[in-house]
C-alpha cells in the first residue's frame, strides 16, 4: 500500500486539494508515511505494511475514491508489484504540493524511497521533484542506454490542457482526477525503473532518488507524449530507409518485432472502447443520479403512504448506485485504461530498442565498408607507388579493422541484451497484468456485492406497499 | 418478408413468432374472469406491421364461438380506443390508454450503423454485436405485444366496457377490420377534438369545483402526471446507457480474444480468461438493461398514459359540470323572459343528470385506479429488486471464478 499525503506550506498556495479520499477514510498526520516492501523471495504478492511504525491501518481500496475537501487527507494507491532484484527493497510513494502563482505555478511531487541497499547514504528518504525532472530522469537515461539495448521505461504524457487547468486553479473533479492520474503515472513509472536491475545501478536514478535539489532539466519538451512517440518512429523510419538489408540468421528478432507491432496495435484498439466504456459509465451515473432526483420529487407527489415511501427508498437505492457507477467509472479508468496506455507506450520503448539493434548493426556494416574502402584506397596508392601515404593508410586501416571488430561486438552484446530484456519485460507484462486485472475485478467484485445488500435492504420496504 | 434492408441477407429478422410463455413478463392487469379470457400468443413482424393473433376463450352466449383467433394490425386497436372514447355512455369510465405504436426505429437505425461498420470488426465481434441487437428487437416485440395485450384484458376485466358492441367486433369480426376504422375525415376530427381539450385544460383549473374529493384528484392527478411524465424519460436514459456499457463489453471482449490469440508469452492465459468473462457480462448487463426497462421504465410509462386517461376523464365530467351550469343560467334567462320553459328546465335536468352519473362513476372509477396502481408499482418493484439481486449474484459467481482462476495461475 501506498501513501500520499498531503502537506501545506502556506496559505497563499492555491489549493485544489480535492483528493481521492480512501473510502474508509483514514487519516494520518501529515509526515507520516507507509511504505511497501516487495517480497525478496519475487513474488507479485502485495504485502500489508508492517506494524508498529505506521501510523494508521489500511484496507485495501480501489485506487481512485470519492473526492473529498478534507485538509488532511490521505489518498491510497495500489502499488504496482513488479519483481524487484533480490535484496532489495525499495518503491516511491508521491506526494503533492504546489509552489508559484499563476501560470508559473507547477506541482512538486514528493518521491519517498526506503531501502536496503548499501549504495544509498540512508535507509529512508525523500525528496521532491516536478514533472519535468522525471522527463529529465528519461532523457539522460535513454542517451545512455541507447547503445546498450535496455528497455527504458517510458514517462507519462504531458498535458498542456490539464496543467493548465490545474495551475488556473480550478477546483473541479477533472483537476483533481488529472493530478491522481499524473501523480499515479509517474510513481508506475519510477517503479519500472528502479525494479530493472541495470537501471537501478545508473548514478542518474540514484541522483534522482537521493539529492536534495535537482538541477532544474531543460530539453524536455521532445520527450513526453507526442514528442516521445515521434523520436521513437523517427528512429524507425531510419532504420526503414537503410539501404542495405540486414541478413538475419536468426529470425527471432523479426518475428518478435512483428508481434511487438501487432500487440501494440491491438492495445490501441482496445484503449480506445476501454474509453468508451468509461464514458458510458460516466454517462450512466449522471443519468442515474438524475433518475433518483425524480423519482424522489414523484414519491413527494403520490398519496399513498405506503407507496410513497417506498418511491422515497427507491430514489435513495438509486442515489447509492450512482455512488457505485461512479467508483466503477474510476476503476475501470485508473486501473483498466491507464494499464492500457502505460504498456501501449511501453510496447514502443520496445520497438525502440529493437531500432537500437539495428543502427548497431547498420555502423558496423559502414565500418566495414569504410574499411573496405581504405583497403582499396591502400591497393591504389601500392600500384602508385607513394610511400609516405602508403604509412598512413596502413595506420588508416589498422584503425579502421579495429573500429569493424568493436562494432561488430557491440552488435553481438546489443543482441543479446535485447533478448534478455524482451523476455524480463514479457515476465514482468505477463505479472503486471495479471495482478492489475485481479485488482480490477476485485473491485468490481466488492461493488457488486453492495449492490446486493442495497437491493436487499429494499426489498422489504417494496413488499410492505399496501 | 423482411423488415430491414437489403444489405442484409442472412438476418433471420424475416419472421417473429413468439410463444405464449415468453410474453407474460409484466402484467398489471390479469384477467380473472373465466368467462372472457384473452391473450395474444403469436405475432408476426411484417415489413414495418406487426400483426397480432388475438384469441379468445368465453363463455358468453353473446359470442358465436368459445374459442377463436383473429389477426388485427395497431391500427385496429386504435379505432377500438377511440370509438369507446366518443362513446356518450362511457364518458364516466377511465377508458383504458391507447397502446403505442410499434417502434422499431432505434435497433433499426443501429442495426443500419452496424452494417456499416462490419468491415472495422472480427468476424466474431459482428456476430454478438448482431446477436446483441436480435435480442434488443425481440425485446422491443415483446413490449408491444404485451401492452396491446394489457389494453384488450383491461377491457375484458371491466365490468361495463366488456360488454361493449365495438369491442365484440374487435374480437370476432373474422374480416378485415380496416373498413370500419377511421378514415381520414374522422380522424382529422379526432385531431380537432384534441386541440380544444388542450384549451380546455386550462378551464379545468378555472371550474368551481363543488365536490372536496374531485377537487384533491385534480391536484394530485395534474402533478402526479408531469412528475411521473419526467421520471419516465429519465428511466429510459438509464436504462439506454446500461445497454450501451453492454456494447462496450462485447468489443472489450473481442479485442481481448485477438490479444490473446496472438500472444505467446504467459499473458496469453490472462487476457482468454478476461475475454471470457467481459463476454459472461455483457450478456448480465444486458439483461440487467431489459429487466430494469420492463419493471422500471415501462411501469412508469404505462401510468403516465393511465394517468391521462383519469385526467381525460376529469375533464369530461369538468365540461359536464360546465353544461350544468350553462343550463342553469338558460333556465333563469328562460324564467325571465318568460319563454320556453319547458325546454329549458328538461335540458337542466338532463345535465345535472348526466353530471351526477359521470360523478358517481367518476368517483368509483378513480378509487379503483388507485389501488390498481398501489398494486401493479408493488408487484414491479418487488420483480425488479429480485432480478437485480439475481443478476448482481450472478455476477458476483462469474468474478470470484475468474479471479480464482487467475490466481491460480
Amino acid at each position: 500500500m501506498l501513501l500520499v499525503t498531503k502537506k501545506f506550506h502556506n496559505k497563499s498556495e492555491f489549493e485544489f486539494m480535492k483528493l481521492f479520499a480512501a473510502r474508509n477514510d483514514s487519516f494520518l498526520s501529515a509526515d507520516a508515511n507507509v511504505e511497501l516492501s516487495t517480497d525478496k523471495s519475487g513474488s507479485s504478492a502485495r504485502k500489508e505494511p508492517s506494524g508498529p511504525r505506521h501510523a494508521s491501518s489500511f484496507t485495501p481500496s480501489p485506487a481512485a475514491m470519492q473526492p473529498t475537501s478534507l485538509e488532511q487527507v490521505q489518498a491510497t494507491a495500489e502499488p504496482n508489484p513488479l519483481k524487484t532484484c533480490e535484496n532489495l527493497s525499495t518503491n516511491c510513494v508521491m506526494f503533492l504540493s504546489s509552489l508559484g502563482d499563476g501560470m508559473n505555478a507547477y506541482v512538486a511531487y514528493k518521491v519517498s524511497t526506503r531501502t536496503s541497499l548499501p549504495m544509498f547514504r540512508s535507509k529512508v528518504f525523500s525528496v521532491r521533484r516536478r514533472f519535468s525532472d522525471f522527463l529529465g530522469l528519461y532523457e539522460k537515461l535513454s542517451v545512455k542506454q541507447s547503445l546498450h539495448g535496455c528497455i527504458i521505461p517510458p514517462p507519462p504524457e504531458k498535458s498542456v490542457v490539464g496543467m493548465t487547468k490545474v495551475k488556473v486553479g480550478m477546483d473541479d473533479p477533472s483537476s483533481v482526477e488529472f493530478v491522481e492520474r499524473r501523480r499515479a503515472a509517474l510513481e508506475r513509472y519510477l517503479q519500472r525503473v528502479v525494479s530493472h536491475p541495470s537501471l537501478l545501478q545508473d548514478p542518474d536514478v540514484r541522483e534522482f532518488l537521493e539529492r536534495e535539489d535537482l538541477p532544474r532539466a531543460v530539453n524536455t519538451q521532445a520527450l513526453s507524449g507526442a514528442g516521445f512517440l515521434k523520436m521513437i518512429n523517427k528512429a524507425s523510419d531510419a532504420v526503414n530507409k537503410m539501404t542495405i538489408k540486414m541478413n538475419e540468421s536468426d529470425t527471432w528478432f523479426e518475428d518478435k518485432f512483428q508481434e511487438v507491432e501487432n500487440e501494440e496495435q491491438q492495445l490501441r484498439k482496445l484503449h480506445v472502447v476501454v474509453d468508451s466504456l468509461v464514458n458510458h459509465r460516466k454517462e450512466l451515473c449522471g443519468n442515474t443520479a438524475v433518475f433518483a432526483k425524480s423519482l424522489a420529487m414523484l414519491g413527494n407527489s403520490e398519496d399513498n403512504t405506503a407507496l410513497s415511501r417506498a418511491l422515497s427508498q427507491l430514489a435513495e437505492v438509486e442515489d447509492k448506485m450512482e455512488q457505485l457507477h461512479q467508483e466503477q467509472a474510476a476503476s475501470d479508468f485508473f486501473i483498466f485504461a491507464e494499464l492500457l496506455g502505460d504498456y501501449i507506450r511501453l510496447l514502443g520503448a520496445v520497438r525502440g530498442c529493437f531500432d537500437q539493434r539495428m543502427r548497431a548493426w547498420q555502423r558496423w556494416q559502414e565500418a566495414q565498408s569504410t574499411l573496405q574502402k581504405k583497403r582499396e584506397a591502400e591497393a591504389k596508392l601500392l600500384w602508385a607507388n607513394k610511400p609516405d601515404k602508403l604509412q598512413q593508410a596502413k595506420e588508416e586501416i589498422t584503425e579502421w579493422e579495429a573500429r569493424v571488430t568493436q562494432y561488430e561486438r557491440d552488435f553481438d552484446r546489443i543482441g543479446m541484451t535485447v533478448r534478455k530484456e524482451v523476455l524480463r519485460f514479457e515476465k514482468e507484462k505477463a505479472k503486471d497484468f495479471k495482478s492489475q486485472i485481479i485488482k480490477y475485478l476485485e473491485a468490481m467484485l466488492q461493488s457488486q456485492q453492495r449492490l446486493i445488500k442495497f437491493w436487499e435492504a429494499f426489498l422489504p420496504e417494496a413488499k410492505a406497499i399496501a | 418478408m423482411s423488415i430491414i434492408k437489403p444489405s442484409f441477407k442472412n438476418t433471420g429478422f424475416n419472421k417473429l413468432c413468439l410463444s405464449y410463455c415468453q410474453l407474460r413478463s409484466v402484467s398489471v392487469d390479469l384477467n380473472h374472469d373465466a368467462s372472457l379470457l384473452i391473450d395474444i400468443p403469436d405475432a408476426l413482424c411484417e415489413r414495418d406491421k406487426v400483426k397480432f393473433t388475438v384469441h379468445t376463450k368465453t363463455t358468453l352466449s353473446s359470442f358465436q364461438k368459445p374459442d377463436f383467433s383473429v389477426p388485427r394490425q395497431h391500427e385496429d386497436f386504435i379505432w377500438l380506443h377511440d370509438t369507446l372514447v366518443e362513446t356518450e355512455d362511457y364518458a364516466g369510465l377511465i377508458i383504458p390508454p391507447a397502446p403505442p405504436k410499434p417502434d422499431f426505429d432505434s435497433p433499426r437505425e443501429k442495426m443500419h450503423k452496424l452494417g456499416e461498420g462490419e468491415a472495422t470488426m472480427t468476424k466474431e465481434e459482428y456476430t454478438k454485436m448482431k446477436q446483441e441487437l436480435e435480442a434488443e428487437y425481440l425485446a422491443v416485440f415483446k413490449k408491444t405485444v404485451q401492452v396491446h395485450e394489457i389494453f384488450l384484458q383491461r377491457l375484458s376485466s371491466h365490468p361495463v366496457l366488456s360488454k361493449d358492441r365495438n369491442f365484440q367486433i374487435f374480437l370476432e369480426y373474422d374480416q378485415d377490420l380496416s373498413v370500419r376504422r377511421k378514415n381520414a375525415k374522422e380522424m382529422f376530427g379526432g385531431f380537432f377534438k384534441n386541440m380544444v381539450k388542450s384549451a380546455d385544460e386550462v378551464l379545468i383549473s378555472g371550474v368551481k369545483e363543488v365536490d372536496d374529493f374531485f377537487e384533491q384528484e385534480k391536484t394530485f392527478l395534474l402533478d402526479y402526471y408531469s412528475k411521473i411524465k419526467d421520471s419516465t424519460a429519465k428511466a429510459e436514459k438509464m436504462t439506454r446507457a446500461h445497454k450501451n456499457i453492454a456494447d462496450d463489453y462485447i468489443h472489450i471482449s473481442a479485442t481481448l480474444n485477438s490479444l490473446a490469440a496472438d500472444d505467446m508469452t504467459a499473458n496469453k492465459k490472462n487476457l482468454e480468461k478476461l475475454s471470457d468473462l467481459f463476454e459472461k457480462f455483457r450478456k448480465v448487463e444486458g439483461r440487467v438493461a431489459s429487466d430494469q426497462d420492463l419493471k422500471l421504465t415501462e411501469l412508469l410509462r404505462y401510468y403516465m398514459r393511465d394517468i391521462q386517461a383519469a385526467k381525460d376523464l376529469l375533464y369530461r365530467r369538468a365540461r359536464a359540470l360546465a353544461d350544468y351550469e350553462n343550463s342553469n343560467k338558460a333556465l333563469d334567462k328562460a324564467r325571465l323572459k318568460s319563454k320556453d320553459i319547458p325546454q329549458a328546465e328538461e335540458h337542466q335536468r338532463q345535465c345535472l343528470q348526466k353530471f351526477d352519473k359521470l360523478s358517481e362513476s367518476g368517483k368509483k372509477e378513480l378509487t379503483s385506479f388507485k389501488g390498481r396502481r398501489v398494486v401493479a408499482f408493488r408487484k414491479n418493484f418487488i420483480e425488479m429488486a429480485e432480478l437485480e439481486i439475481k443478476h448482481a449474484k450472478n455476477s458476483v459467481t462469474l468474478l470470484q471464478g475468474c479471479i480464482e482462476l487467475l490466481k491460480s495461475n
